[in-house]
């Protein structure tokens, strides 16, 4: 049980500055998930809260004192990574005892913890084997498990699902949330995904190119990015970005989500466009177009709408209020 | 699906394999098989007559004092080469895993002395060491260590350990290090996070991950020592202080090339041989199970 703050944290690689000043306080039982697309610091970020990578400039803080010069044992950190990391030629028990044994924790404690973590997990049937025995959903288990048997103020995640397939993604992000929220332990999760970190986070952090763009809940995120990089970055198709001048009103960039927009007859239409192409998906449907300007605009629609022939011209409407306008340097008005 | 190439005929396989085949035959089966019909006779000292004696050449060894002696000495000399070659290696293997800067220039030193021949490296090592115009001897000698391979055995033995590892130290570093770059380093991180400092990751960790390669060099490094030192401990010592350094493969060319007993040497080679394959099958059998997965 911790908190952790990130103050003024800045880190280079020689002389080329990956991380410029970021600040994060994160609450005690807080889940934090950092995201970005790759090479945007999100994975150095957090290696510099574990201690393997040293703080260029800034402070670390678990807890209220200050770790920067203190090495990852004495942090007080469990850490899941993208690969797992396990030790290959110890069985799931060992993996998951070994750093109780380190700590000379008594062997019936160890038993015990390590087949509490285990039935946690369902891993009881597994704890003889080695992780080459293993499927990639239940070596992510043992990760787990290995980070949970410490009991750890804080809990760190690196991009901890990105190896495994999509349902059992899915799976294992409830497994984690829930976990962590029976074990209320604070946990900073770093993914490129944004669906994990819409689901997981209490707040999420997004990073872009060193910078943490915008801190908040991922509802309020989303409703309400400070950047064009978050409006872009956050939801799923994307936001639709449109050069105002022809729509007028202020701003040198205007975005609008798919799903905002709504196709209509033309006189009604706040702007005129053309089908390229329809993506039929079931529940919805995506409808490609293009304006008058060049700009491609994606269209989000009920799946029981009618859908236009590609080629027709259509209208496009959306609520006032619903467009984003964003000034040159990708700031929102 | 059948995965492996399937040949037709018999003769393009046959083809393939015929140069492995040739060289194996010409430079092993053909000798060995030599060296099994000479040691059952007995040549006269100017090779015109040779006389059947069955088994009485190794009934003559395995009763020879000075022959049980020498697989005692080969015993010690390769224990300690394999041990001192490998032990250093697998330091300078680590130290050079954490080396950032310079790395390439340590590693491409390190490999040098694998270049020099055992026979070169002998007579380099016996200059340093040489008891009256030696530099380590003369430094030796400043601190009061009178040195003299020539008489004392032990020290004989010293010098030729050192020369024979010296080159070997190279080799194993070579493939410590490869080993030790193919250990994920999120594998290690994750043991620093769960408390283990470097000397206990070393012991829990990293040795256990190592030991594929420290199982292979343990088979080639003792079949090394028993061998290929030959250059080493000719040029040094010629076995000598009183066969102090006659190993079992220096005791078949001083019997049988210096002695003349052609009969004794082959005996021992044959020896020799079943030894060397007597003790990579119970490394193989034995050691290899306890080689991690």
């Amino acid at each position: 049980m911790a908190t952790v703050s990130l103050d003024g944290v800045r880190k280079s690689f020689g002389k080329t500055p990956v991380i410029h000043g970021v600040d994060i306080d994160i609450a005690d039982g807080e889940f934090i998930v950092i995201v970005g697309p790759s090479g945007c610091g999100k994975s150095t970020l957090l290696r510099m809260v574990a201690g393997l990578e040293t703080v260029t400039d800034g402070e670390v803080r678990i807890d209220g004192e200050r770790v920067n010069d203190k090495e990852p044992m004495d942090r007080d950190i469990a850490m899941v990574f993208q690969n797992y990391a396990l030790y290959p030629h110890m069985s799931v028990f060992d993996n998951m005892a070994y750093g109780l044994k380190i700590a000379k924790t008594p062997k019936p404690e160890i038993e015990e913890r390590v087949r509490t973590a285990a039935t946690m997990l369902q891993l009881d049937p597994y704890l003889a084997r080695k992780p080459r025995e293993l499927s990639g959903g239940q070596r992510q288990r043992v990760a787990m498990g290995r980070a949970i048997v410490r009991k750890p103020a804080v809990f760190l995640f690196d991009e901890p699902l990105s190896n495994l397939d999509a349902k059992l993604r899915v799976q294992m992000r409830l497994e984690i949330k829930q976990l962590q929220r029976q074990l209320g332990i604070t946990a900073l999760y770093v993914t490129h995904d944004q669906v994990e970190a819409m689901t997981l986070a209490d707040r999420m952090v997004v990073m872009n190119a060193g910078r943490a763009d915008q801190i908040g809940a991922p509802l309020q995120v989303y409703a309400d990015p400070r950047t064009e990089f978050v409006a872009g970055f956050i939801g799923s198709p994307p936001t639709n970005f449109i050069d105002p001048a022809a729509l007028g009103g202020q701003g040198a960039r205007m975005g609008i989500r798919p799903e905002h927009l709504a196709l209509c007859p033309l006189p009604e239409a706040r702007v005129a466009a053309r089908v390229l192409d329809a993506e039929p998906l079931g529940a919805e449907t995506l409808i490609h177009t293009r304006l008058p300007s060049g700009c491609l605009v994606t269209v989000r629609q009920d799946g029981a709408a009618p859908i236009p022939d590609a080629g027709a011209e259509v209208g496009l409407s959306w609520r006032a209020g619903d467009e984003m306008r964003f000034d040159a340097g990708g700031r929102r008005l | 699906m059948e995965k492996r190439v399937r040949f037709k005929g018999i003769w393009l396989p046959l083809l393939l394999v015929l140069p492995q085949i040739v060289i194996t035959a010409v430079f092993f089966f053909y000798p060995a098989g030599q060296a099994i019909w000479q040691s059952l006779f007995i040549p006269d000292p100017f090779g015109l007559s040779k006389q059947f004696v069955g088994l009485g050449n190794f009934e003559f060894l395995l009763s020879d004092r000075y022959y049980r002696a020498s697989f005692i000495t080969t015993a010690v000399f390769s224990t300690l080469v394999t041990v001192v070659s490998m032990g250093v290696a697998l330091w300078l293997a680590v130290l050079a895993d954490r080396l950032i800067k310079g790395s390439g220039t340590y590693r491409t030193l390190l490999i040098w002395p694998y270049a020099v021949a055992p026979a070169v490296a002998g007579v380099l090592w016996l200059f340093m060491f040489n008891t009256r115009v030696g530099v380590v001897t003369w430094y030796l000698g400043l601190l009061g260590y009178d040195w003299n391979h020539v008489l004392n055995g032990e020290e004989a033995m010293g010098l030729v350990v050192i020369a024979s590892a010296w080159g070997r130290i190279s080799y194993n570093f070579l493939f410590f290090l490869a080993g030790l770059q193919a250990i994920p380093r999120s594998v290690i991180e994750a043991a620093a996070i769960d408390g283990a400092a470097f000397w206990t990751r070393f012991r829990t960790i990293v040795f256990p991950l190592l030991s594929p390669t420290t199982f292979f060099l343990l088979v080639v490094n003792i079949v090394y020592a028993f061998f290929e030192t030959f250059g080493v401990i000719h040029t040094i010592t010629s076995g000598g202080p009183q066969q102090a350094t006659t190993i079992l493969v220096y005791k078949v060319y001083a019997d049988g090339f210096v002695g003349q007993d052609l009969g004794s040497s082959a005996a021992q080679s044959v020896i020799l041989l079943v030894v060397v394959s007597i003790l990579t099958i119970v490394q193989f059998r034995y050691i290899e199970r306890r080689v991690h997965y």
